[in-house]
């Protein structure tokens, strides 16, 4: 990795911060100091930032709740824990060197295993690259509420805790298991939700479970007027479909109470606060790489950082964003760091140095500011949107990106496109959709419910490409099934608007237990 | 701005709860492995933590995802040789290919169970749970032993850290209000006057009722303020007595026949059984004796030491080891004070004519006085003679006499779970 321009301080005198490799509090914070003066002539806006020094043992609880400092009990964050420390302390992996929580003030963890380099880097990537663009990023601006996120966390882990004590920990871990099945499909994708606020929750609260109570008890109210029954019969329910599962089951499920409905809310929330995460891994994990690659390098270049210091530094950003190709034993997918860093280093090469390639597929940002291009893409893409756009064929090429056709009736695979002239533009289109989410996960939707008869809810999995669903599938209706209180069905529709496989979850005549049907058409 | 803080102090296991929630969920799966566990492992290694293994199917978090199959586009990196329009017979075992890159690395292990391991502490609570010994009773209210701190409300007097903030603090503001009480009926009257007075007209006012108004006003504000925020008198304390708590005593006999008859296979479970047994009194009831007592012609009392480990050998006397015992028991152990227990294995062989004596020491002088007794008999053939002769006290006792036959050391460790099962304790009481 070549640095950008070493060569013009060779002859100012080196002051550097620190030689050793070891940190003090006070080191850090001159550190942090220096880092947030230069990323301030970046004109990197951040939340206010509060790091905190942890120990392994709590990196390690930090995971298992997802870096969240709070959250409520329950037993899938136990595995995760046991997971990850016994993997940590077989030493088969390391831990992450930071968790940073999009939060004002933003909460970042530094591990006190660190040297002072890691530290360095930790902060410039976390406490500037993320920070800024969880403040940046159009969709968390609009879609989440980073002042709020602490209270609700609180207010969301007392009142589980309140239902534990109320209802037993065993109902309350039965509808926390089947709210986190359907946790995907929690979020609304296009109406904007209301901002969370622990407050307002907490006074809205009550009355809340009264009227929804109210209104579930209208929609199924049973006493027969015989006039209306034949109007009704032609009533469908929903009147449209639902996307939201979470969102349908808490305002129509016919059987749940109050604090249940609260707990799906709970889960909803916390799901539609992680949602723009899901969609910007590539643009947050390339623009917090690429601005402690650029922060780091402005401290070398100003003599605050040593050789030595640098030198750990590069290796770590190396191995950061290193990519095996694609036939490699470590190949797990396409490294979000290395494409986010390459495409927000290849925006700013195409700002300054564009070639004729360059300024024939971006004749609008070819030779513009590259800073002002730089935060405009930030602010104003998803991970999607921001590969269909920026992505250069000079990067394809540097990548090695191709295409390829798996199509399962077919013996061989092919491959459709490459890094050549006639290929960039389908590479990327693919490359793009690849993080389309509602291309990563299966659509499904409530389709109807038969309000006048067995009260049973049927679900439609529109399949893409005559992709099938999983086969954790079928224990999925078990937990929609404990939602909705009656018989559940779910038809995967292929292209053509086919039923190709139902799924379907009914009691069984006499036991407790509720059995579950197959069926395959 | 930033703020940086020191957290490493802070607990770290903030993850026990749900750990704990983890283990309760899978406690089927645990308390197999650890019965397993007990079973395999030797004698002197019970106090050591254990791998746990659990089918990752059982543990996994179902949700709706794309499955096998259909028609997927994919974006690679690292093209070395391709052209477009190849095409490429499709890699074995790769079938998942698809856009689930993130879930499928994620879960990391793939088809392998989901293992972890759990404390020696833990290890043993499942080994020993829900077992109690049976019809234990509150004896005695033992003078000095045992005590329990109680709160019982607040006093003037105490420690720094009994200190009680609320209720001093309103201890003050209620003296506050009290002893300001009447200065301030004389402020309030005082200040309406000055306002009436300042509202009158110009002419009319009397300025110099007005500064002597204003100067009263400063006074009684000046008292008002005088009177201390807090005071030693306002401070109070959390009161936290000793209450005597009656104390359960009990004492344990474990009696080991080491005669010729046992061989060293037999003598293994034997002590594996007591080693069980002992490691359950120290766990779970703190204040137990246990009496050790090793026979062959001759029965001795011996130390834990000894018991476990002397190699010491001879002929068959069952009985002079429950003459001992009953000799203990009047020496040292008051049944009127002691709730007494006693475990006995053996392989069942005896010397001929003792064993009717046996029964009759027992069932005459020894099960009087005791709690519960409990024969296992180690063999894998036919029972003995002893057990003959216990099984008429059996019909007679019932609940309080326990037998058993041990032929494996498979079945050493249900068959304690059987003698020391809480289930017992209720169905006796």
């Amino acid at each position: 990795m070549a640095k950008d321009n070493t060569k013009k301080n060779s002859s100012k005198p080196r002051t550097p911060l620190s030689t050793g490799s070891e940190w003090t509090f006070e080191l850090l914070e001159i550190y942090d100091k220096e880092i947030a003066r230069i990323a301030k002539s970046y004109r990197l806006d951040t939340y206010p930032n509060q790091i905190e020094v942890i120990s392994a043992e709590q990196m390690m609880d930090a995971y298992a709740s997802a870096g969240m400092p709070i959250s409520y009990h329950h037993w899938s964050y136990g595995k995760h824990f046991l997971h990850t420390q016994g993997n940590y302390q077989r030493g088969q992996m390391g831990l992450a060197y930071e968790i940073v929580i999009n939060s004002e003030p933003c909460i970042a963890y530094l591990m006190e295993e660190n040297t002072m380099c890691m530290q360095a880097l930790v902060i410039a990537h976390a406490c500037y690259g993320h920070n800024s663009f969880f403040k940046g990023n159009y969709l968390f601006t609009t879609w989440t509420d980073a002042s709020a996120i602490i209270d609700y966390l609180v207010f969301s882990q007392n009142y589980i805790k309140q239902c534990e004590e109320r209802h037993g920990v065993d109902a309350v871990e039965n509808i926390l298991d089947a709210a986190h099945a359907l946790m995907n499909y929690g979020v609304d994708r296009y109406k904007r939700p209301r901002p969370i606020s622990a407050v307002e929750e907490k006074n809205r609260q009550k009355n809340r479970e009264e009227i929804l109570q109210q209104q579930v008890n209208d929609l199924w109210r049973t006493l027969p007027s015989h006039e209306k029954s034949k109007v009704a019969k032609e009533r469908r329910f929903p009147s449209e479909p639902q996307e939201n599962l979470l969102y349908f089951l808490e305002k129509n499920a016919p059987l749940l109470k109050p604090w249940q409905r609260e707990i799906l809310r709970i889960v909803r929330k916390l799901a539609q606060y992680f949602y723009p995460q899901r969609q910007t891994q590539v643009m947050n994990e390339g623009w917090a790489t690429f601005w402690h690659y650029t922060l780091i390098n402005s401290l070398y270049d100003e003599g605050l950082v040593t050789d030595g210091f640098m030198m750990e530094f590069l290796n770590s950003h190396t191995n950061v964003i290193y990519q095996p190709p694609f036939d490699s034993q470590y190949f797990s997918g396409i490294n979000p760091y290395t494409l986010g860093f390459h495409m927000m280093s290849d925006i700013r090469r195409i700002c300054e140095n564009p070639t004729d390639e360059d300024r024939e597929w971006f004749p609008d940002i070819a030779g513009s500011d590259w800073l002002d291009t730089l935060h405009f893409a930030m602010k104003n893409f998803k991970d999607e949107s921001f590969v269909l756009q920026y992505l250069s064929p000079k990067l394809m090429r540097d990548l090695k990106l191709f295409s390829i056709l798996d199509d399962e009736r077919k013996m061989h695979i092919q491959i459709t496109a490459i890094h050549d002239e006639g290929g960039y533009k389908a590479v990327r289109e693919k490359l793009a959709r690849q993080y389309d989410l509602s291309y990563r996960e299966p659509n499904i939707q409530v389709y109807s419910v038969d309000i006048e008869g067995d009260r049973s809810l049927t679900l439609h999995h529109y399949r893409q490409n005559n992709i099938p669903l999983g086969e954790d599938s079928s224990d999925v209706m078990k937990h929609l099934r404990t939602l909705w209180g009656f018989d559940v069905y779910l038809h995967s529709l292929d292209d053509d608007g086919k039923v190709s496989k139902s799924y379907s979850c009914s009691r069984s005549n006499k036991s407790e237990d509720s059995q579950l049907e197959l069926n395959e058409h | 701005m930033s703020y940086i803080i020191d957290r490493r102090l802070n607990g770290k296991n903030k993850s026990m709860v749900n750990r704990q929630r983890f283990l309760r969920r899978y406690k089927k799966h645990i308390k197999k492995a650890v019965t397993e566990a007990v079973n395999k492992r030797s004698i002197t290694d019970m106090e050591r933590g254990e791998k746990i293994s659990i089918p990752t199917k059982d543990t996994s978090e179902p949700t709706f995802s794309h499955g096998d199959g259909g028609v997927r586009e994919r974006v690679l990196p690292g093209n070395k040789e391709f052209h477009a329009g190849d095409k490429v017979l499709r890699p074995k075992g790769s079938g998942q290919g698809g856009s689930g890159e993130g879930q499928a690395s994620n879960q990391g292990e793939g088809l392998d169970d989901f293992s972890f391991y759990i404390s020696k502490d833990e290890f043993l609570d499942y080994v020993f749970e829900d077992l109690a010994l049976p019809n234990m009773v509150k004896k005695t209210l033992s003078q000095h032993d045992e005590v329990e701190y109680r709160r019982a409300g607040f006093t003037n007097t105490g420690t720094a850290n009994n200190l009680a903030i609320v209720k001093s603090m309103r201890a003050a503001q209620a003296r506050r209000i009290a002893l300001s009480a009447s200065s301030r009926r004389k402020l309030k009257v005082a200040v309406t006057e000055l306002d009436e007075e300042q509202d009158k007209d110009v002419d009319l006012r009397n300025n110099k009722r007005i500064e002597e108004l204003i100067l009263k006003i400063e006074k009684l504000e000046g008292k008002i303020k005088k009177i201390p925020f807090i005071d030693t008198f306002d401070i109070k304390y959390r009161n936290i007595i000793k209450e005597p708590v009656p104390s359960t005593k009990a004492v344990m006999f474990c009696i080991m026949d080491v005669s010729g008859s046992m061989t060293q296979q037999i003598k293994d479970m034997a002590k594996r059984f007591y080693i069980l047994l002992y490691l359950f009194l120290q766990r779970s009831y703190e204040k137990t004796e246990v009496v050790f007592i090793r026979h062959h012609t001759s029965a001795k009392e011996v130390t834990e030491e000894e018991f476990f480990y002397s190699r010491e050998t001879g002929g068959t006397i069952v009985s002079s080891a429950l003459e001992l015992m009953t000799q203990v028991i009047e020496d040292r152990y008051s049944p009127g004070e002691w709730n007494i227990y006693a475990a006995q294995a053996s392989d069942g062989d005896n010397w001929d004519d003792d064993s009717p004596q046996c029964a009759q020491i027992l069932s005459q002088r020894i099960m009087p006085l005791l709690q519960y007794f409990a024969y296992i008999e180690i063999t894998p053939n036919a029972h003995q003679a002893l057990w003959h002769a216990y099984e008429d006290i059996q019909s007679e006792l019932g609940e309080r006499f326990a037998m058993e036959q041990i032929c494996s050391s498979d079945d050493i460790f249900p068959i304690f779970r059987d003698l020391f099962s809480r289930k017992n304790l209720k169905e006796a009481v």
